[in-house]
């Protein structure tokens, strides 16, 4: 829970405080109300009746869930593995001095930071294997998502690098490195330090990516899900515990990403660095 | 290739309800942030919970999972919506709790010498707001904004995976139908490449209107 905005409000005085007093009791019961609403809405519908939701706490159905868990946990762990090097990758060569690499790197990334993930794997599931491409489904289904995340990644990383000020890059030359010398040893480490929450950010958008294994047909967490409730009908309640899942396990890497911010800027030097930071550098990244 | 331009009209039908899914998920998601952000900056407690709720809800939950519970969930509860108006719900539930954040980081990245020297010279809280802490943080908000409208523009694709007949859909419905492989797909591509370019012109246009000049 954030504590009060000191931009906009001076510290309550005796009529504010009362004021603030009346709102938060009106707000506690239209709250309240809305929660109380929802519930009979559900419950009107026979959605609250026990044995709609004791099914989910019997073994066979956390076992098909959690094997759901797993594949989602495999198509993240295997698309991160490469589209983080990737976009790394891709970075360097965006803010490259030589064109040739600089301008093949600038089309890719401008081009699939701006085509939706599900076009991808559309065109990778129906028009790719008419020219002989035509890999499993896992890949089917993590390639686009490696494509898409190492474009969205190398901003992030380009962003970082921008934010390194650039007296660092020119005592490095000035000491006699040369340039790959000089962004090996002296910018990106500290590039990637300034990162890192953005990189973790990025990731949670990889692992909602993964969601897109229903439309692939490949058993992750949501198609694993739409296949329970082919057998059992119980839509609402699979689904809203598979979301819940995934709040859950977002949630969590977002709490990581906050204590790996929270221990660079406890660090004076890097903190005066961090202040340079870029924040949320990926567009596209967002809602997904 | 001729096939795609002879079924041309299929593709311009899907793009319009793709334009159409993201204003109208777009505005929505301004709305919902704009109320969003004022819940969590507001000094009552229940308030400020809530809107954490929403946001860290809304932040974490992958898009597509929020969509198949609204069309395959909701008509359990009894609440049967159609495809179109689920999908512009979902993108501005989805979007309005990235737009709050851009709004919260906004409204703090003023400084807090400038709210407090608007009030200190007499003016009152909606005043302050107007003249003092709004075009300010505005100006800090236009880039994390557009990024929230390229994240709509993109993510009004996935509403093709709940039966909406968007642009992403018509291209799957020309490759089922006639299996007119690649054209269809770069021809698609060149849509939402226009309208990602697009919202970021129309960003930076706003960005140098609202900068400051020194």
């Amino acid at each position: 829970m954030s504590s009060v905005n000191r931009v906009l409000f001076d510290p309550p005085g005796p009529r504010a405080r009362r004021r603030i007093a009346v709102a938060t009791v009106v707000s506690l019961a239209l709250i309240a109300l809305l929660i109380v609403l929802a519930l009979i809405q559900f419950g009107r519908n026979g959605q609250l009746a026990a044995d709609r939701w004791t099914p989910f706490t019997h073994w066979p159905y956390v076992h098909f869930l959690l094997q759901g868990l797993l594949g989602t946990l495999k198509v993240t762990a295997m698309a991160g593995v490469f589209a983080f090097p990737v976009g790394a990758g891709l970075a360097l060569l965006r803010v490259s001095t030589n064109p040739l690499l600089r301008w093949p790197a600038t089309v890719f990334i401008e081009v699939f930071r701006s085509v939706p993930l599900l076009l991808l794997v559309y065109a990778f599931l129906l028009a790719l294997p008419r020219y002989g491409v035509n890999p499993a489904l896992f890949w089917k289904l993590t390639i686009p998502i490696v494509i898409v995340n190492s474009a969205l990644l190398a901003e992030v990383f380009r962003a970082g690098i921008n934010a390194v000020p650039r007296g660092q890059a020119e005592a490095g030359s000035a000491i006699g490195l040369r340039y790959h010398q000089v962004m090996r040893i002296v910018v990106v480490p500290q590039a990637i330090r300034i990162v890192v929450p953005a990189l973790v950010t990025q990731f949670v958008s990889l692992l909602k990516d993964s969601t897109l294994g229903y439309v692939v047909g490949y058993p992750e967490l949501m198609k694993q899900g739409q296949n329970l409730t082919v057998y059992t009908h119980l839509l609402v309640q699979t689904f809203l515990i598979v979301t819940l899942v995934y709040v859950l396990l977002n949630y969590l890497l977002g709490v990581v990403a906050r204590a790996l911010e929270a221990r660079i800027n406890a660090r004076p030097r890097a903190r005066a660095v961090a202040a340079a930071e870029p924040g949320e550098a990926a567009p596209g990244a967002l809602v997904r | 290739m001729h096939t795609v331009l002879a079924h041309q009209g299929t593709l311009w039908h899907g793009f319009l309800l793709t334009l159409e899914l993201t204003v109208l998920g777009y505005v929505g998601a301004l709305v919902l942030g704009t109320v969003a952000a004022i819940c969590r900056v507001s000094p009552v407690a229940p308030l400020r919970v809530f809107g954490g709720v929403y946001v860290e809800a809304f932040r974490n939950v992958p898009l597509l999972a929020l969509l198949l519970l609204f069309v395959f969930g909701l008509p359990d509860v009894g609440l049967t919506v159609s495809y179109f108006k689920s999908a512009a719900i979902c993108l501005a539930l989805s979007a309005g709790a990235f737009v709050c954040e851009a709004m919260r980081s906004g409204i703090n990245s003023i400084g807090l010498g400038q709210a407090e020297a608007a009030r200190a010279i007499g003016l009152s809280f909606s005043q302050s707001l107007r003249h003092v802490v709004l075009p300010q943080a505005f100006r800090s908000m236009v880039q994390p904004l557009v990024n929230v409208f390229i994240g709509v523009a993109l993510g009004s694709a996935l509403a093709a995976a709940v039966g909406v007949d968007e642009l992403t859909r018509q291209t799957q419905f020309l490759n089922l139908q006639y299996a007119v492989g690649a054209p269809s797909f770069l021809a698609a591509g060149v849509l939402y490449f226009a309208l990602a370019v697009g919202g970021g012109a129309v960003g930076g246009y706003l960005e140098r209107r609202v900068k400051v000049h020194r």
